[in-house]
Parts: C-alpha cells; structure tokens; sequence
C-alpha cells in the first residue's frame, strides 16, 4: 500500500471540472432523494396530495376571477344610455327625436321604447301584473335607448352623454356602467381576497413541508450524526433534505395543474350552455403554458423554502458527541 | 503530527476532563492512550477531531493550530483525520461499500471513483467479500474492520481510535490491532485509546497513561524521540501476532 498524501487522495476529478461535479453531486442527491420518496409511497402521496390541493383552490379561483374579468371587460364597450323623456313628449315626437339622433356619428343606433312598450314588459317581469292594470294612467315615459358608436373614446363618451341630457326633451339620461363599475371593484376585492387566501396557503405548505423534512431529520439522526463525524459540511447533510422538498413542491404542483384542469375538463359543458346564452364566442380561459409554469415555480420555491427553513433550523442542533 | 501545550478541558459544571496536559506525538509513531474510564482518553480525541474545544491550552495538529480551524472549516479538517469508533458507528441501512465510500463521497467522488478505492481498503482490512452485505449481517470484529477501511479509504495522513477493540474478544483485538500496525509501517500516524494494557505490552508501542486528565509518569520526551525518532521503524514481527 502506497501512502499517498491527502490532497492526493481526494484529487483523481481529473478529467471533470467544479460544474460537473456540483451537477454529479446534486444529480445523485436528487434521485436518491427521488427513492426514498418512491420508497414510501403512501406517506410521499398524502403529502404531494396535501400541496396539490393547497395550490389549486388559489390556482382555480385565480382563474374563475380571470374568466369573469375577461368577460365583462367586453360589456364596457357595449354600454348603452337610457334617455328617458318627460312625460310630456309624445310618441311621435320621441320617434323624431330618436331619428334624429340616430344621424349623429357617434351613434350606432337608436331604440326607442315607448311607454305602453315599458309598461307591458314590467308588467310582465314585476309580476305585479293586473295590480298595475288599476293605475290611472301609465307612469313611465318614452325611453330612447342609445348605443354609441364603438369608436367613441371615454372623452367622447362623456360628451355625448352631456349633449343627450342638455336635450330639451331629456328628463334623464342613465348609463349603465355604474354595475359594471361595481361589478369589477366586486371582482378586485375577491382577487385580492384570494392573493391573501393564497399567501396563507402558501404559508401552510412551507409548514407542511417543513414538518415533513424535519420528521425525515429526525428519522434520519444518526444518519447526519455520523456524517458529520467524518467530516461532512452542513451544505451535503442538508442537500438531500433540500432535494426532498423541491420533489414534494414539484410532484405537488403538477398533480395541482391536473385538479385544476380536470375541474376545467368537468365545467366545459356548463361553459358551452353560457355562451349559447351569450349567443356568442365565449369561451373559457385555461391554464396557459405561463401560468403552468408559475404554479410549478411557485410550488417548487415553498418547497425548497420549507425543506430549507427545517434543515437550517434542525442541522445545527444535530452535532457529533 | 500532534501536540498539546497546556491543555485543559473543563465541562460546564466544572469537572476537569483534562488538567495542563501536554504531549507530543511524532509523525509516523503509533501511540496508545490508556487509563481508567474517565481519565480523559476520549476527551484527548475529541479535541483532536474538534468534537470538543479546550477550555484552554494549545493543540496542533499536522503544523495547524486548531484554534484557528473556524466552525465552517471543521469538516475540512475532520476529513484530513481518519477516526474509528469504539461502536463502529456505521450506516446500517446501506451495504458495506456504501459505508466505506461515504468520507470519498463526502469529499466530492462519483461513486463510480470512490469504487477502487473502496476496494483497495477493504481489500486491506480482509473484507473484499462482504462489500455487498449489510453490516449489521456481520460480526462486530468485521463491523469495526468496515469502520476502519471507512477511516483509511481516504488515505489520511493520521487516524484516532477510540477504544477501537472495546467489544471484541482477544483474537479479534489482536486482529484489528495488526491491520493498525500495517498502517503504522506504511507512515500513519496513529492514535488509539484502549485499555486493554496487555494487548498493548505486546505490540511493544509507546503508551501515554492519563489519571484524573493527567500524565502518569509522564514520559520523558527526549528519551522517547530517542527510541521512537523520525527513524522509529515499528517493531514486531517477532512477538507472535502478526
């Protein structure tokens, strides 16, 4: 037996430089670790199973918000004004009134609902029916409904909308964005509800996670103990560990990107019904490729934050004796 | 190879694991540290491999001061030392080789280099054999025999047993005490704590006594460089165990 010296001893890496052994290093860590979780697939499973749950309900809600967000954006443009006459303005005269705006070129087109028209379809609607059949005489006033030209900017809108209240015949005009208005604030205060649901949910897989690398700590004591021993570094006593984590982050956000597409899979029909309602092109948003992968890169950062903060927090304390 | 000046060790609740104690072991010598449990011996190695640090005094290792081996270098300097244990303190959940690559691996190895080398040292320790068995499939002289070819696979320039032969019977002590002789005539420094004094009279090495974290009849050094000097060439071959 030749003794040789010690920095002899470690150095035969010849024909691998410091890139390749960090990626052998960690290529190996990473399927041993891949083992042991293959290895107790049941106790892997729930995990994985915990996180994919975890990281679809914000993922599917986050979508929902977007689908409605990407439908009524399209009722803004679609706005309509009621015009609502006096009383005193007379059908003819509404129908005059109505032409002529109609010639305005920021006009598409003009509707007019008379009075009898109105009175019939609450009638119908209210379901006061022949309640109202007792009034003296009909209460509501001709409408003119009034969509603009889809040219029209928010600048034009607004002046069009001055020029159709400051018309003598005008008693009232309404714009219906205010719903909208409410509607999209409604819609921003859920998303932000969810982006606080989902920060804690993010929370409680880093806590999961945690647990789970810290029981694997634990199991695996005198393990890092006699590593340790003979020499090992906190960086390759915690690689495996870390390892461990980003495997549950990853199995768990791709087993989440499959709930979360089978729930798609499960409204389609629900979806199509919608858009034969809307009778038009509706048609629901899914998971892109972008947000795929930020699910995955969310799911893979909690858990190599997780598996980090046990490991850190469990690797000094575990020194030899 | 080694040297402590002044070392002592105080546990917190002031018990005196070792008193001003300094001793100087020589490259290549074979030294065995005896005495009653209690006196120190394990201590000693434990600051050697930095397990513990003294409460003061001075220890050298290999030209280095090991007050200035910060925490983060630790490992570094562990790996320069090869130690075996009293109980073995191998990986029962992987094969032998596995248990005998890790200080390569830990040092940065494919498993795939660290394999000669695995070979070469258990081939050294007589358990080429068993390199696919699980140690706990194997006798307790075999298991140490693992934690030895783990101890020497990286080639260490010194090696520090802890009572290495502390549950073996006689033959498997003498057994384990040939293949650290081997070593010892190849230029390993060793270390070893035991109290097993008559096996020890056998090997004809010389003894460091500890009582009460002290030197017994501390030896006088120059007489010892006298005998065992930089051309101290291991005796034996002549006293029937080899």
């Amino acid at each position: 037996m030749a003794v040789t010296r010690h920095s002899d001893a470690v150095a035969p890496l010849r024909s691998s430089g410091p890139v390749s052994i960090w990626l052998g290093r960690h290529g190996r860590t990473a399927s041993a670790s891949f083992g042991r979780l293959v290895h107790q697939p049941f106790a892997s499973l729930m995990i994985i199973l915990v996180i994919a749950v975890t990281l679809a309900i914000p993922a599917a809600l986050n979508l929902v918000i977007k689908n409605f967000t990407a439908i009524s954006s399209g009722w803004d443009d679609a706005l309509d004004f009621s015009v609502f006459l006096d009383t005193g303005i007379s059908e003819s005269e509404a129908e005059a009134l109505a032409r002529l705006i109609a010639q305005r070129a920021d006009v598409d087109d003009v509707r007019l609902i008379t009075a009898e028209a109105a009175l019939a379809e609450f009638k119908e609607q209210s379901g006061f029916g022949s309640a109202l059949d007792h009034l003296p005489d009909n209460p509501l006033p001709h409408t003119l409904v009034v969509r603009p030209s889809a040219a029209n900017t928010p600048q034009s809108m607004t002046l069009l909308r001055e020029e159709l209240d400051s018309l003598p015949e005008t008693e009232l005009v309404q714009v219906d964005t205010e719903w909208v208005q409410r509607f999209h604030a409604i819609l921003e205060i859920v998303q932000q509800a969810i982006m606080i649901g989902a920060g804690l949910l993010g929370a409680a897989i880093i806590v999961i996670i945690g647990n789970t690398i810290r029981l694997e700590i634990q199991n695996r004591r005198d393990e890092i103990e006699v590593t340790k021993l003979i020499g090992a570094s906190n960086a390759f006593v915690r690689r495996p560990f870390l390892w461990s984590g980003f495997w549950f982050g990853l199995f768990g956000s791709v087993l989440a990107l499959g709930l979360v597409q089978y729930g798609l899979y499960l409204l389609r029909p629900t979806v199509a019904r919608l858009a034969g309602l809307y009778q038009s092109g509706v048609t629901m948003l899914t998971l892109d490729l972008r947000d795929s992968l930020a699910i995955i890169g969310v799911g893979v950062v909690l858990g190599l934050a997780g598996s980090w903060l046990a490991a850190a927090r469990h690797m000094r304390s575990i020194e030899p004796k | 190879m080694i040297h402590f000046e002044n070392v002592t060790k105080r546990f917190p609740g002031g018990q005196e694991a070792l008193s001003a104690l300094s001793l100087t072991i020589d490259k290549g010598e074979m030294v065995f540290v005896t005495g009653h449990s209690g006196a120190g011996k394990s201590t000693l190695l434990k600051l050697i491999a930095l397990i513990e640090r003294p409460t003061s005094g001075q220890v050298v290792v290999d030209g280095k001061d090991t007050r200035r081996v910060r925490r983060r270098k630790i490992p570094a300097y562990r790996r320069q030392i090869g130690m075996v244990f009293q109980d073995h303190k191998l990986l029962y959940d992987r094969p032998v080789s596995d248990n005998v690559a890790l200080p390569l691996i830990i040092a940065g190895l494919s498993p795939r280099d660290a394999g000669k080398r695995v070979r070469a040292a258990l081939d050294q320790v007589g358990l080429l054999h068993k390199e696919k068995k699980n140690p706990e499939t194997l006798s307790a002289g075999e298991q140490q025999r693992v934690g030895i070819a783990r101890a020497i696979v990286t080639r260490p320039k010194l090696l520090i047993a802890d009572e290495p032969t502390g549950n073996l019977d006689p033959d498997l002590s003498l057994e384990v005490m040939r293949i650290f002789r081997r070593f010892n005539e190849v230029g390993v420094t060793l270390l070893i704590a035991s109290h097993d004094i008559a096996l020890i009279d056998k090997l004809g090495c010389r003894r460091i006594e500890l009582e009460e974290g002290r030197l017994q009849q501390a030896p006088d050094e120059d007489d010892f460089l006298a005998h065992f000097g930089d051309d101290y060439v291991p005796q034996g071959g002549d006293d029937g165990w080899r």
